[in-house]
């Protein structure tokens, strides 16, 4: 229940959204009836244990009767035994309901999560871009909790409880009807606190939260940015507005104490309210001969049988709802449909030569109109450079060739194929892309470099390493290749990081290696003698570098340049200098920079 | 809410004396209100152990005699036992859950406070997700402690005892016979406790497994899909999934035969009380009544007992938590104001360094110098002779003593700067230029104090900085960082920061200042636009832009500024942050560490270092002209740095 802030966290924070009533979603229904079997095989065994369970009032009421005739030890040991028994049976029906429809739910969270990875596995990098990885991670934590306990927990107690009941019920009808009918007054009132108290609980708990990520937020802030905090005199301000958020917090913990310390005493009212009412009703009854003694312990069996049931039947509602509305958002995100995916007719690509084609692509990104009209040959084995300022559409002209994105006209050519009939593996296979942003994992060095191989080959993992000067680093690491990266390991640099997605890029050994700015962390020196040791590796590849340093670009075989999504210039080295436009412009500049700087140096001598 | 994906750390004991003390301390300022709520749980627990005992006053005295109008009495008694347990239990609730709040509140503030006061070394030595467990997860443990821990834990013993005792008076021997199953109940709570609590530390690995794979994969999902793992990396998932599905059913085991066996031993004892009880009653030794409510106290045995054991998981949670929270405020303030100091009103602007020897503490020796040197601009040096590798330092032997040279001192690396000594003049612009590990930034950490010398003395208008308290020294001070951080807010609240003295007035003309104001206003809301996750909305030149206007809004006589060439700055921007620049130095005492050749031109005086020391001084010419070690780092590090080196329109 919500007495408590642990359980709270459990069961109230479950899912995020608005409290709705919501259909049952058919994945989650196809989930469940791939497993009927065992629920059904569940369900027969707690419906048998609810059952035999209803049977203990009456032994009682034989025990009672019996204890007031004055019937003898004997057949007390005998009822006494037959309760024993009963319960002995009833524990291992128990068990193996649990164990069956617990175990199940547990079985279908691990298939819906698998499924999760899988579908995102599939999904366009777009998608990825306009989705936060938080909330895709709330979907697999906290719904997928929830709708596992609706599974499990939730359908496994609603089904004991509805046949507890009816079961009750009709034994209660069986003894004294008036009776019955005032235990069916006071105990839905039990399961009615719930359902009434739940959702304003769990609103109010909404509202926590949110101040609980404020105040994680700011602190997270205050802690990252502590040289700023400190430099700028700020700390009694940031005290201070780290109390201001923190009587916020408590303010809304009150208000959901309010109404959630209400909860378990009114639900524990409830059910001594029906106890009171049958020794009031029920001793009457008794006295004025309607039921005997035994009866009445009997009826106060049952009700002893149906206070969790009837508690648990507010809580399962609940649970319903929300694992019903955290369905639906998992399936939100089912329902997205990869955009990138292989043609039915896909073909094969064993062995690429690795030429490339833009013929006539544009390309549209949120009603942004990205790139204009890219026409562009690449000959197999060539090295292209692509220049531009931020923003002019470079990495996307590279993007398209792996089919991280897809043209939205014109098309991209490997090996005289639109890249869209390629299989995506094969084609992918035979890339070796250093994107903008370094991802690492933390895995070990070894994992990160051969990420793209097919089987971990430490000598070319090594080689790779060497071509990206990041050899000399590995060295001094505390376990070499073997050291893990990241949070749990050795944080890298960032151009250590960049010399390490090199490494990874060039060890897949690909045809076609796309640098996109892939060195910008790195100094010039060091730049220096990685393109050295590259220029090798690109003399039998071809190559794509992107970036904004001219030392980069100046040797290769063709150099682009991109402004507002065109292609504006291009030629080589020399044939753009000629051609005096934006390429020339910006050489232009830095010559200049250097004989100004010479003449200082002259003149100063 | 955030989620953190760290595996579990090992839980220590569930009961530590001293801390157990010190966590008490803090219930002290809310004794009268920690006493009223345990004496409301008392009288909870009494009015939930009367029922049985109305039945039986009810069965023996009333229905047995057939007094319908006593029926009726004692059905109002339980009545109002009822209404007053529900009431005292929600009062009881309410007030523990209170105090709870506060104590949580006291304890966060003080934590937050005390974080405050501690310095740089040691925000270096610790990753802020472990800061921020700290005071998130922590807390909460303790909040738990408070509320279902220290005082719930009265009102479980106090249910026991008073179900015993209940017993015990109504008739001793019936209750001797119910007491038979306590030890059979008992021991299979304790090994269920035993069990769970292994299953839960297991699954919570586990999850905390999946959710870091899951987490990493989504962010690096297009490395992933470039690379061909979609396969691989599932075949890991299922791996971890699967093993975390196994931990599950291990769990569902042991619940599935713990729940249910409760249910067979209180039918054991039940059945001994109708066997033996029941002989009893036939022998007129025990009343029909007192059998019925030895019944229906039998049933209520188990709560208290379970909640009992549950209480030494949310005990071991609590007393781990404390222990790491009393850590970090049991942590010295290693920069401290001293006793005495000296107040700082206005300030000259004079900055010297006297002989200043200083060594970043061993453990966040690398860390330091490369959080402030992000970007590797002299990557060779680290293969040179004055490398410094990170992986390396940590963990390398203690350096031995070099002739000339005073000893490190115990814990620290080796000498970031040795014997540096210079004075800047008020309203001087002094550049400091440097390889990596030169010590170009440790000055820039002793000026602000984040970092104190071991020997010699930083001082300012003539005065050790030591002797100022911070506050007043870093009004004084401005600094521009290089990884410009921006807090979530807007932009003017990232300039004027907590400073509401600063008026929008003296906002916006900082922003003018500095050439920010032209973007700023040209954003939807101008200067009350919001700046979101690290001002990521913005450009690394806008952002740059930002950071001097903040730091010329405060108007500080000394200036310091970390100045790195930022590749992805376009042109317009870079010439605006290069003018921007020339005009905030002018007239200012400023030293910076200068990575643009626009700046080292226009400075009055460039410090050259080289391992540790200053080997040369004077202006860009002067050193030029000197063909030593500052003409190699020229060469090296501004003649062809970048790809268009826009020049400001008007060179000064």
């Amino acid at each position: 229940m919500c007495r408590s802030k642990r359980s709270a966290l459990s069961w109230c924070s479950a899912s995020r959204r608005q409290y709705n009533r919501k259909a049952l979603s058919p994945r989650l229904l196809s989930y469940i009836l791939r497993h009927r079997r065992v629920y059904l095989f569940g369900f027969l065994l707690g419906i048998a244990a609810s059952a035999l369970l209803m049977l203990d009032p009456i032994v009682l009421r034989l025990a009672v009767d019996g204890i007031g005739r004055g019937v003898s030890s004997r057949l007390l040991l005998t009822y006494g035994a037959f309760l024993v028994g009963i319960h002995f049976v009833v524990w291992i029906l128990r068990y193996f309901w649990r164990l069956l429809i617990l175990g199940v739910s547990r079985q279908i969270e691990y298939e819906i999560r698998n499924d999760y990875f899988a579908h995102l596995q599939r999904m366009h990098l777009a998608y990825f871009q306009h989705t936060r990885t938080g909330d895709l991670m709330t979907r697999a934590v906290s719904d997928l909790n929830t709708v596992q306990r609706f599974a499990g927990p939730g359908v496994m107690h609603f089904f004991s409880t509805i046949v507890s009941s009816i079961i009750a019920i009709g034994f209660m009808l069986s003894i004294d009807a008036r009776l019955a009918l005032f235990m069916l007054v006071t105990l839905p009132l039990v399961s009615a606190t719930f359902i009434v108290l739940g959702p304003m609980i769990h609103r109010r708990y909404e509202s926590v939260q949110d101040q609980f990520s404020t105040i994680s937020a700011k602190a997270q802030e205050n802690f990252s940015g502590i040289r700023v905090v400190k430099a700028f005199a700020q700390e009694p301000f940031e005290v201070e507005e780290f109390a201001r958020l923190n009587r916020e917090y408590i303010h809304r913990n009150l208000a959901v104490i309010k109404v959630d310390g209400a909860l378990w005493p009114l639900m524990m009212f409830f059910i001594g309210l029906s106890s009171m009412v049958l020794l009031w009703q029920g001793g009457q009854a008794v006295i004025t001969g309607r039921i005997t003694l035994g009866q009445f312990v009997q009826f106060n069996g049952y009700l002893a049988l149906l206070a969790w049931p009837m508690i648990a039947l507010g809580w399962v509602v609940n649970l319903m709802q929300r694992g019903l509305a955290s369905m639906k958002r998992l399936d939100e995100v089912f329902a997205q449909r990869p955009r990138i995916v292989d043609a039915p007719d896909a073909r094969p690509l064993a062995a690429a030569r690795g030429e490339i084609e833009f013929r006539g692509v544009s390309f549209a990104y949120n009603g942004a109109q990205v790139l204009r009209d890219i026409n562009l040959r690449i000959p197999a084995g060539a090295t292209v450079a692509i220049v531009g300022p931020t923003g002019a559409g470079k990495s996307t002209v590279v993007g398209l060739i792996p089919r991280l994105f897809d043209a939205t006209q014109g098309e991209v050519r490997v090996d005289g194929v639109d890249v869209r009939r390629w299989r995506l593996a094969d084609l992918r296979r035979h890339i070796g892309f250093v994107a903008q942003d370094t991802f690492l994992f933390s895995e070990t060095l070894t994992e990160n470099i051969g990420y793209g191989m097919e089987r971990a080959d430490r000598g070319r993992i090594t080689e790779a390493a060497e071509v990206s000067r990041l050899a000399a680093d590995v060295a001094e690491f505390p376990h070499g290749y073997d050291t893990v990266l990241g949070e749990r390991g050795v944080t890298l640099s960032g151009g250590q990081k960049q010399r390490a997605a090199i490494a990874r890029a060039v060890a897949r050994d690909p045809r076609i290696l796309i640098l996109d700015d892939a060195l910008s962390s790195v100094d010039t020196n060091t730049e220096e003698q990685i393109l050295a040791r590259l220029r090798d590796v690109m003399a039998t590849r071809t190559a794509i570098l992107i970036s904004h340093r001219i030392s980069t670009v100046r040797h290769a075989d063709q150099i682009i340049v991109v402004d507002d999504g065109r292609i504006v210039e291009r030629g080589t080295h020399d044939e753009l200098l000629s051609r005096g436009g934006l390429y020339a412009d910006l050489y232009e500049k830095q010559l200049l920079e250097e004989a100004l700087e010479e003449t200082n140096v002259e003149t100063a001598t | 809410m955030s989620v953190h994906f760290q595996e579990d750390e090992i839980l220590g004991k569930a009961y530590d004396a001293r801390l157990m003390r010190r966590l008490l301390q803090y219930l002290r300022p809310y004794r009268p209100t920690v006493v009223v709520s345990v004496v409301l749980l008392l009288l909870a627990a009494a009015a939930d152990l009367v029922g049985p005992y109305f039945v039986k006053v009810a069965i023996d005295r009333y229905i047995r005699n057939g007094d319908l109008a006593g029926v009726t009495r004692i059905s109002l008694y339980y009545l109002l036992a009822l209404v007053a347990g529900a009431a005292v239990r929600y009062g009881q609730n309410y007030i523990t859950q209170t105090v709870g709040q506060r104590v949580m509140y006291d304890l966060r503030m003080e934590l937050f406070a005390h974080l405050q006061r501690l310095s740089v070394a040691f925000y270096t030595r610790n990753p802020v997700g472990r800061l921020m467990t700290r005071i998130t997860n922590d807390i909460d443990a303790l909040y738990e402690m408070v509320t279902s821990g220290v005082v719930t834990v009265f009102g479980d013993f106090f249910m026991l005892a008073g179900i015993i005792v209940a017993m015990l008076v109504l008739n001793w021997r019936l209750a001797l016979v119910t007491f038979v199953v306590l030890p059979a109940l008992i021991g299979m709570t304790m090994w269920f406790q035993v069990r769970s609590r292994e299953s839960y530390r297991a699954i919570r690995v586990r999850i905390a497994r999946i959710n870091a794979y899951l987490n990493e994969n989504i962010m690096g999902m297009s490395i992933v899909q470039l690379f061909n793992r979609e396969r691989r990396n599932f075949g890991r998932f299922d791996e971890l999934n699967r093993d975390h599905l196994a931990s599950h059913k291990q769990a569902i085991r042991g619940f599935a035969l713990f729940f249910p066996s409760v249910g067979f031993i209180s039918a054991v004892a039940i059945a001994l009380l109708i066997w033996y009880g029941g002989g009893q009653v036939v022998q007129n030794a025990v009343t029909l009544g007192v059998l019925v409510a030895f019944i229906q106290y039998t049933e209520r045995f188990f709560r208290p007992i379970q909640d009992l054991a549950e209480k030494y998981n949310i005990l071991q949670s609590a007393m781990a938590s404390s222990e790491r929270i009393f850590g970090i405020l049991d942590e010295p303030v290693s920069v401290q104001d001293p006793a005495d100091p000296v107040p700082l009103e206005r300030v000259r602007g004079e900055v010297e360094f006297r002989d200043v020897w200083f060594a970043y503490p061993a453990a966040e020796f690398a860390a330091a110098e490369y959080a402030t040197n992000r970007s590797e601009t002299s990557d060779s040096a680290h293969v040179e002779g004055d490398g410094v590798k990170p992986a390396s330092r940590a963990d390398a032997p203690r350096p031995a003593m070099v002739r000339g040279e005073p000893p490190v001192p115990e814990g620290t690396g080796e000498w970031v700067l040795k014997g540096v000594s210079f004075r800047i003049h008020p309203g001087e612009s002094v550049a400091v230029v440097g390889h990596t590990g030169a010590g170009k930034t440790s000055i820039i950490n002793l000026i602000s104090r984040f970092y104190d010398p071991q020997r010699g003395q930083v001082l300012v208008d003539g005065v050790d900085i030591r002797r100022y308290p911070q506050r007043d020294l870093r009004r004084h001070v401005g600094l521009v960082l290089q990884d410009v951080f921006l807090f979530s807010g807007t932009i003017a609240s990232n300039i004027r920061l907590g400073n509401a003295e600063i008026s929008d007035d003296e906002v916006r003309r900082a922003a003018e200042f500095v050439n920010a104001h032209r973007f700023i206003e040209r954003s939807p809301n101008g200067y009350a636009s919001e700046v979101t996750e690290r001002g990521s909305t913005l450009s690394a030149g806008q952002r740059q832009l930002i950071a001097f206007a903040r730091a010329i809004s405060h108007n500080p006589e000394i200036l310091l500024v970390l100045d790195e060439a930022t590749s992805s700055v376009d042109t317009e921007t870079e010439i605006l942050i290069q003018d921007a620049l020339s005009k905030v130095l002018r007239g200012r005492t400023s030293i910076i560490i200068a990575h643009r050749l626009s700046t080292i031109q226009n400075v009055d005086r460039i410090i050259v270092m080289h391992k540790g020391r200053i080997v040369e001084e004077g202006n860009h010419r002067e050193l030029l002209t000197r063909g030593g070690i500052y003409t190699k780092l020229y060469q090296l590090q501004y003649r062809d740095q970048e790809l268009r080196l826009p020049k400001l329109p008007t060179p000064s």
